[in-house]
């Protein structure tokens, strides 16, 4: 089968759930899907309301968004999708590449100009030690380092209370 | 806290003063924050969300203010008291209908309020009665300021402040003006101004903000974008269009006024008899009928009623107002009586407590 929006072959299946009885079929190659994927939902179906989005894919390789996991909360970027909300500020890091482009399609702009904290530094530093810390966390638990686990939690517990 | 003391008063931001106020009912600023150490809200556990409501709540209370805050967990608040905060306009639906520690922390005379959990950690907002984006931006300004001090608040030097949703990121400021444009609606034009609106970046809702219905003929008009512009300019933005929108709303009453004055004079004062004698009314044909009346009042052809008390009746005869000064539920029909009752009374000169609002319908 054809990509519906080049000639190439089409390896994703995206299955559109649009209402109660209407899905919509739409084929296409990976680097149009990976496009088609990162518009925001609202802008595809002309609602607001999130939707769930089955991705049948051939035998293709996973997609890249659908594997992306963000270290410090978990969230897949396919999450974000369905839902319209992302996990933590770490995602805006994770997703740099992804939501660039979306910020451009929302905002017409992609950088901030306006009020800055007067403790950003500070801000800054303890939000890349809590990602730090958490993948570390999530790395030591996977490998069912349990002492160094419960170190890393009351590490992070400490800056979250401070 | 009881809620009932409130029920009988209105925010500051509906007293029907400050500029422009036979049309522009109310300004708000509304800013999110999350804290730089948490996930956001709907990703947040049970247990974290206790804590970051504790850390804010804590915070909230240390912070200098003319007029302190006070804080109201939504998690132990009934249905009717959530319900009746959000037709305040202190707390929005989405943090009504949340679940998990949440709540909101707000100035007795209700021009600031701090929601806590709802999608952002905080979403802070100012109101003003009248245009006042000035004033309006330097009291959010401020609170933020003091907030900071004691917040390690989540923000990117390329992103700005980080938001869960985002089409809040950047600034995370949304402006919003509230006007009343009957005559735009009725002479069919209203469509056309907003589309001109949307065309450089605005956004126009109705009354109680995203998805709700124009009703009594308020509508909010806001920034849609906060990436890429600083607050004074976004608010530039806005202070810029409100006189023209203004403009035309009075053109189109003079316009009115001009071609069909004695049938404009008869649909009101037919407005203000229905209001005065019907023994049921639901809450569209309320608002339908007070914003002809407030457009009566601000024409100069019906002075037997002030501004403020018309701004009043708007949100008294939300159903969870009427049910909160009839002191116990009513169902839907009990509301409509209850409703063309309390207007009646209202509309004779007397106070919202004298209403005799909860006599019981079916007597």
């Amino acid at each position: 089968m054809k990509c519906q929006r080049c000639t190439r072959q089409a390896t994703h299946h995206i299955t559109e759930i649009l209402g109660d009885d209407s899905i919509e079929q739409i084929h296409l190659c990976p680097s149009c899907a990976d496009s088609y994927l990162k518009l925001p939902i609202a802008a595809k179906t002309g609602t607001g309301e999130p939707k769930v989005v089955e991705e049948n894919q051939g035998a293709a390789e996973e997609g890249p968004l659908v594997a992306k996991q963000c270290p410090s909360c978990g969230l897949r970027f396919v999450d974000y999708r369905n839902t319209s909300r992302l996990g933590c500020p770490q995602d805006y890091i994770e997703f740099r590449d992804e939501l660039v482009p979306l910020l451009e399609s929302i905002h017409g702009e992609r950088c901030h100009v306006g009020k800055v904290p007067s403790r950003l530094e500070e801000n800054q530093r303890l939000q890349a030690e809590l990602a730090k810390l958490r993948k570390d966390l999530a790395k030591a638990i996977s490998t069912e380092k349990y002492e160094d686990a419960a170190r890393l939690r009351d590490a992070i517990r400490k800056i979250e209370m401070a | 806290m009881n809620l009932d003391f409130l029920a009988a008063g209105s925010g500051g931001w509906l007293s029907g003063a400050g500029p422009d106020s036979d049309i522009v009912v109310s300004t708000r600023i509304r800013l999110a924050r999350n804290l730089a150490t948490f996930p956001f809200s709907s990703r947040a556990s049970s247990h974290q969300k206790a804590e970051i409501e504790q850390i804010l709540r804590d915070r909230l209370g240390q912070i200098e203010l003319k007029t302190p805050l006070e804080y109201l967990p939504l998690a132990g608040l009934g249905p009717l008291d959530r319900q009746f905060l959000v037709e305040r306009q202190l707390i929005s639906r989405e943090l009504a209908g949340g679940e998990g520690a949440r709540g909101v922390a707000f100035a007795p005379d209700e021009s600031v309020s701090v929601m806590v959990n709802e999608e952002d950690h905080l979403r802070m907002q100012v109101m003003r009665s009248g245009l006042a984006l000035e004033s309006a931006w330097e009291c959010m300004d401020d609170l933020d300021n003091r907030l900071e001090r004691r917040i390690a608040y989540a923000f990117h030097e390329e992103f700005g402040y980080l938001t869960a949703c985002p089409t809040n990121v950047g600034t995370g400021m949304r402006a919003s003006i509230m006007l009343h444009l009957p005559a735009l609606e009725y002479t069919r034009q209203s469509e056309q101004v907003f589309r001109a609106l949307q065309k450089i970046h605005l956004e126009v809702r109705g009354l109680y903000g995203e998805g709700s219905r124009a009703s009594g003929h308020f509508y909010q008009i806001s920034n849609q974008v906060t990436l890429g512009k600083n607050e004074e300019s976004i608010l530039k933005d806005i202070q810029g269009v409100i006189p023209a929108v203004i403009r035309y709303e009075k053109d189109a009453r003079e316009a009115w006024s001009r071609s069909d004055k004695v049938a404009l004079n008869e649909r009101i004062r037919r407005a203000l008899e229905t209001l005065r004698t019907a023994t049921m009314m639901t809450s569209e044909e309320a608002m339908e009928l007070l914003s002809l009346v407030r457009l009566g009042v601000t024409m100069g052809l019906v002075d037997e009623l002030t501004l403020p008390v018309l701004n009043q009746l708007f949100i008294h005869t939300q159903p969870a107002h009427l049910q909160k000064l009839a002191g116990r539920a009513l169902d839907s029909e009990q509301r409509n009586a209850a409703r063309a009752r309390y207007l009646q009374a209202r509309l004779e000169g007397k106070g919202p407590e004298a209403t005799g609002i909860d006599s019981d319908s079916t007597a």
